[in-house]
């Protein structure tokens, strides 16, 4: 009787794991479809008399971008004062404090800076992409702009995610930018290293290599956060609590996913 | 009576009846594995108002939803103003949408959009209009469901019934052939639920559309239909006239028609049957 259930158990288990498997892939494949489809009405939407709104996209990267400004440049300075003061004090250990600038320009510009600002987005504007295309759903929005002739994705995904893609990168550069400046300046009464000597040395390490490993990344947090936020406001079901739910797992889900490609990316760019 | 004369009084019926803007042959849906409509054969003709009517769960919303082209059948044909849809690609249904308005339970309004944004926004996305003309016409729209002096209130500022006046300007701002009713009156009181009932028969009346209309309400489905569909767990029961379906004899349509709770009239074991699924085909039901 006990092996039975144990039996059982197991095989719920494995049930259970395949199930979200299936789940987790199905998840993935409408993203693709969605960035595919996204992208063909940006090309192809003037031809069909549908194109993606130029209004839509700009009102976007308003919400996006310019009101995330002062969040972003706070917390990309502030990270990055930290890791001024933490490299200081390690490298003090070898005598090499002065190397600090090294180290903490490539970090911030290849991985600090993209990724504070990919997991500021996806809580700020990824978590909202899900709850308003959720409240949609459930208020029958979206099954309105079908039956209108409009096609949602035309109408609702690609603004965010074109409006995402030039966002943060501008984001990123700016938090990059922040953060080394202000690092710069705690250098500067730490280790009496002047502000333009910081400056010079910052310019002198890093290569486009690096600005463009840093960009690159954030475009492709940005596409994994909108993809996310829309994936999960439309998969919601069971109204308000539904939209709850998609909205923290869309946040969770998103963060994730950047801290796993900042991981990806970093593996295959340095093996 | 001469071969001629049937021939001719043949034709003269023919042309009595209006044609078809929509029809449904043998239409069968599932949700996952349980089969909602079993076979719905129905047509909606030029110029009436066709009432869906039927008990919770009878799959009245999901035949409406598939006259939307909203929902994946599993087998069966649907022709909409003359177009098979299975035929269409992207841009002919996009095309046919066009041709089609919609009002939601809920109304649907988008709610980051003002009153008259939401009716205009099928102008907007379809038509090449100045947003001038695109406003007066909007505004026109807007005194038809006597909305006119709301456009520039949100959605949430407005009561239950102006929401539905609102998503009914909406459905109709492009002029559409047909005009779909998801339950316009439900939820309000009798007369501002009688007001829409006008409202729809002046829609019929002075823009000549086909209207369906999906809805519980008795006295409504009486005062505007022109003939009633009534669907009983995905079958259709009946399609006549008002007079028709109130004479019918049948035992589930006289439920329906005099709110006889389901299984009133059951013998206690069979309608313990059918609660626990044990009899036939009731554990496909939809809940």
């Amino acid at each position: 009787m006990a092996t039975e259930n144990e039996h059982n158990s197991a095989g719920r288990f494995f049930e259970n794991v395949g199930r979200s498997a299936v789940h987790g892939i199905e998840e993935v494949g409408n993203g693709g479809v969605m960035v595919l489809e996204s992208l063909y009405w940006t090309i192809f939407g003037y031809r069909l008399k549908q194109p993606v709104r130029m209004n839509a996209v700009i009102e976007q990267m308003m919400e996006i971008g310019i009101t995330a400004i002062p969040i972003i440049a706070m917390l990309g300075g502030a990270i990055s004062v930290t890791l001024a003061i933490q490299g200081i004090h390690t490298l003090r250990i070898f005598g090499a404090e002065s190397h600090v600038t090294a180290g903490l320009a490539f970090v911030v510009v290849r991985e600090f800076a993209p990724m504070i600002t990919g997991i500021l987005v996806a809580g700020r504007s990824g978590s909202a992409l899900a709850a308003r295309i959720g409240t949609m759903k459930i208020n029958q929005e979206i099954d309105a702009l079908k039956v209108m002739g409009i096609n949602p994705i035309r109408y609702l995904v690609a603004p965010p995610l074109i409006a995402m893609v030039i966002m943060v990168p501008c984001l990123t550069i700016m938090s990059a930018g922040v953060g080394l400046f202000l690092a710069g300046v705690y250098i500067n009464v730490e280790l009496g290293i002047s502000l333009s000597a910081y400056l010079d040395q910052v310019i002198d390490i890093l290569k486009v290599d690096d600005v463009a490993q840093g960009l690159s990344k954030s475009c492709i947090y940005a596409v994994e956060i909108a993809v996310i936020g829309v994936v999960n406001g439309a998969g919601v079901r069971g109204g308000a609590e539904g939209v709850g739910k998609a909205t923290t797992r869309s946040v969770v889900q998103a963060i994730s996913a950047i801290i796993v490609t900042a991981m990806i990316v970093v593996i295959m760019s340095t093996v | 009576m001469s071969e001629q004369d049937i021939v001719m009084e043949d034709r003269s019926a023919a042309q009595s009846v209006p044609p078809s803007v929509i029809e449904v042959e043998d239409l069968v849906t599932h949700y996952g594995e349980r089969e909602i409509l079993k076979g719905v054969t129905m047509e909606v003709r030029e110029g009436e108002i066709m009432v869906i009517m039927g008990g919770s769960g009878s799959g009245k919303s999901t035949l409406l939803r598939h006259l939307m082209a909203l929902e994946q059948k599993t087998s069966g044909t649907m022709t909409i103003l003359g177009q098979n849809i299975d035929d269409l690609n992207m841009q002919e249904f996009t095309d046919l949408r066009k041709k089609l308005g919609v009002a939601f339970q809920g109304g649907a309004l988008f709610s980051s959009l003002t009153v008259g944004e939401n009716v205009m926004l099928p102008l907007y996305e379809h038509t090449g209009l100045d947003r001038k003309t695109m406003e007066i016409m909007a505004r026109m729209k807007m005194e038809v469901v006597e909305l006119g002096g709301f456009e520039d209130l949100m959605p949430a500022e407005l009561s239950g019934g102006m929401i539905k006046r609102a998503a009914f300007a909406r459905a109709v701002v492009m002029d559409p052939r047909i005009l779909f009713c998801d339950e316009p009156s439900a939820g309000l009181d009798p007369a501002v639920a009688s007001a829409l009932d006008e409202l729809i028969l002046n829609l019929r009346d002075a823009m000549g559309m086909s209207i369906v209309v999906v809805t519980h309400e008795l006295d409504s489905a009486f005062k505007i239909a022109d003939r009633i569909t009534i669907l009983d767990r995905g079958h259709i029961l009946m399609i006549g006239t008002v007079d028709e379906v109130k004479s019918s004899t049948n035992e589930r349509i006289y439920n329906l028609l005099n709110r006889v709770p389901d299984g009133e009239n059951l013998d206690p074991d069979e309608y313990l049957a059918r609660l626990t699924g044990e009899e036939s085909g009731v554990g496909n039901q939809p809940l």
